[in-house]
């Protein structure tokens, strides 16, 4: 009798132990969506995902040969803006015993190398969709079969981010020459002090010269100053015709906000995060009006799915997307690669992703050789947006290699600046 | 450039004086090292932009209803978690520590990691001496100067304030002349804490918001407060805009290295340290002993 009690006890315990390993039912595609989830870089990763799994699951599912199963999303919360190691240890919690299938998401470079060591371990899919590092693709390429697991959907690696970047700051120079009479601008660059940055300092110190600039100052603040005033002081005696700016961090708001306060008469234009947010408009009371910065989604035809995919988000949601956003595209592209595969066979799925043509939000996405999102025309080229009266609206491309896209609108140079340099 | 040194080091060194002066005026009557001071600044900031953007109530209210709030939890806190362990100084450290944290996590899970920010109360800009600077961070300096009078005549000219600046010179005298020592270190607390609600009630407009805004300006003033010489009012105020000018000059003679203003300013403060060990103002080691 006490044997049989033993028993059954003991049979409980699996079945509970199995139940909270498996979930229950095990008829699903289980997707862990990794972020920083108490951040605006996590929420992006989760809405987007969650999107693309509500449309999945509204057409009954993904067809894995002749069965069609439901996407069933996991939050992984990977608080990796303020502790690596909780990063890992959520990666590790989602592998083994949450047992997702699929990966996609991640922010931070230092982070998501972690996490893809741990991913790759378990010859787990790890679509990237935050961290801009090539170091992470560079690994795929280095290391084939450890690594081809991993993908990055979003954003483009850094090295063309200061393409872009670089490509940004000559429309604003052209402009400045076109409407102000300015042939030889004054460039002030301001970049927080990070290591991301400091490659488009030197890049910028060696090539603004060449691009016929002249360099009125660098200044590096801290990512966190929550005051820059003194810089922008600096900058403006320094005669500063335009401000290239680099800024991941908090630091983007004080600056735009004193930069509006202060009518700071140069032009900024670079990368600013924080102005690639909604939140940005209402965080700088309207005083970062004018800001222009890199960006990878706007409210213009990059392809036809970036109009419905950006007014559905913004409906859903209450806020534009950022390039978080992109699980949107990276669920869709696996979700194609399964259903080509026929099953959910890590090895088998990477073979398709690699045939990877999708029509996404930011362009179409093709993966190279080493997994990477392909940058370019025809491609994802990322865009400029600037802040125009409340909206942030696309300035860029305007041109560049034939393109133009639908909905984009002229840079605007700063009212103030046109007036200080027009007197 | 030295006009934009001078006006910049004294908006920035006016914000560390008003959160140094309270966190050195509970030092010196309790001798509490309220690590969460600064986290109670945190607090009002977040309090009146709550009151603003989600209740609607007027920026001119807002403000001294977080003023309030924030002495009412930093009574709360001191009677719980502080009082009872007021006479083991490490035990109070660690203590405020946890509160710190405590605080920090609450607004991280309330409000998330976004960065928030309110709109000046005052829009433009006045140009001194060549040098532009905003209505609202000359609000901020004059309300700031404000403060630091009424609580300067409330110190040297009542007799309340005499109790607390006898209790912070000598404790064990001011109790036995009958002083209620305990009384007055719960007042100091609130005086100390609303000082640290003022701070935050005129960063508001200035500064973004998040739940970690309390890091960087708490180790300021704990340089501040080490520099002008612990538990010392008038070496806080002096140290706020020594430092305040140290990291303004920084900014305009090392800009590629503006990020290390901060660290320039602790520098300077362990070369005074070097020379006077007992800070600007405080009182010698050996003596203290």
């Amino acid at each position: 009798m006490r044997r049989g009690v033993f028993l059954a006890a003991a049979a409980w315990v699996w079945v509970l132990v199995s139940m909270a390993g498996s979930g229950w039912g095990a008829d699903e595609i289980k997707v862990g969506v990794v972020g920083p989830m108490a951040f605006t870089q996590g929420e992006g990763h989760w809405n987007g995902a969650t999107m693309a799994a509500e449309e999945i699951n509204a057409k009954g599912g993904v067809q894995v040969g002749k069965k069609k199963l439901p996407i069933k999303l996991v939050k992984v919360d990977s608080n990796e803006f303020l502790n690596v190691t909780d990063a890992t240890n959520a990666m590790e919690r989602a592998i083994t015993y949450d047992k997702v299938d699929f990966l996609m998401g991640g922010f931070r470079t230092e982070a998501v190398l972690a996490m893809q060591d741990i991913a790759m371990e378990y010859k787990k899919i790890f679509l990237g969709c935050g961290a801009a590092h090539p170091e992470l693709c560079a690994r795929v390429a280095k290391d084939y079969e450890k690594y081809k697991y991993w993908f990055r959907v979003t954003p483009i690696n850094s090295t063309f981010l200061v393409k872009v970047d670089f490509l940004l700051l000559e429309m604003v120079a052209k402009k400045m020459a076109t409407e102000l009479g300015i042939s030889k601008p004054k460039v002030a660059i301001v970049a927080e002090k990070a290591v991301w940055a400091d490659p488009i300092v030197n890049i910028a110190q060696e090539n603004l010269p060449k691009m016929g600039m002249e360099i009125a100052g660098v200044w590096r603040p801290s990512p966190v100053a929550t005051d820059v005033s003194a810089e922008l002081s600096a900058v403006q005696s320094a005669g500063a015709h335009i401000i290239f700016t680099s800024f991941s961090s908090s630091v983007g708001i004080p600056f735009a906000k004193q930069w509006g306060e202060l009518q700071v008469p140069a032009a900024a234009v670079g990368i600013n995060v924080e102005a690639q947010k909604d939140g940005f408009w209402a965080a700088t009371g309207g005083k970062g009006n004018y800001t222009l910065t890199m960006n990878t989604y706007a409210r213009v035809k990059m392809t036809d799915s970036t109009i419905p995919f950006f007014d559905k988000y913004k409906e859903r949601f209450k806020e534009a997307p950022n390039y978080t956003a992109g699980t949107y595209d990276a669920l869709h592209i696996l979700v194609q690669a399964i259903e080509r595969a026929g099953t959910l066979d890590s090895a088998k799925v990477v073979q398709e992703l690699e045939k990877t043509q999708y029509m996404g939000g930011a362009g179409k996405i093709v993966f190279s050789k080493d997994h990477d999102v392909t940058w370019g025309p025809g491609f994802v080229t990322a865009i400029g947006t600037q802040w125009q009266d409340g909206q942030n609206l696309c300035v860029w491309p305007d041109g560049w290699q034939g393109i133009k896209y639908e909905g984009c609108v002229d840079y605007k140079i700063p009212p103030w600046v046109r007036a200080h340099y027009k007197k | 450039m030295a006009s934009d040194i001078i006006v910049n080091g004294l908006i920035s060194g006016s914000i560390y004086a008003l959160l140094a002066i309270g966190f050195s005026l509970i030092f010196g009557v309790a001798r509490i090292v309220n690590i969460a001071h600064t986290a109670f600044y945190m607090v009002a900031a977040y309090a009146i932009h709550f009151a603003l953007h989600n209740l609607g109530v007027p920026y001119l209210l807002a403000m001294p209803l977080a003023i309030v709030l924030v002495v009412g939890l930093g009574l709360a806190c001191y009677r719980l978690f502080i009082d009872p362990i007021r006479e083991h100084e490490a035990a109070v450290l660690i203590a405020t520590i946890a509160l710190a944290m405590v605080f920090q996590e609450v607004t991280l899970m309330l409000f998330k990691g976004h960065y928030r920010g309110t709109p000046p109360l005052l829009e433009g800009f006045l140009t001194v001496a060549g040098v532009k600077v905003a209505y609202q961070q000359l609000l901020s300096f004059v309300v700031v100067l404000l403060v630091l009078g009424l609580v300067w005549l409330f110190l040297g000219h009542t007799r309340l304030g005499l109790a607390i600046r006898t209790t912070a010179q000598d404790r064990e005298v001011a109790n036995l002349m009958g002083m209620d020592v305990a009384r007055i270190a719960m007042l100091t607390m609130a005086i100390s804490v609303g000082m640290a609600g003022v701070a935050g009630a005129v960063v508001v407009p200035l500064f973004v918001l998040d739940p970690f805004m309390w890091l960087a300006p708490l180790i300021m003033i704990m340089a501040v407060v080490v520099l002008g010489g612990l538990g010392s009012i008038k070496g806080s105020f002096l140290g706020a805009y020594i430092l305040g000018f140290a990291e303004s000059l920084v900014v305009f003679l090392l800009p590629m290295g503006s990020f290390l203003k901060g660290s320039v300013a602790l520098s300077v403060m362990i070369v005074v340290l070097l020379i006077r060990p007992e800070g600007l103002f405080g009182i010698a080691f050996e003596e203290e002993r």
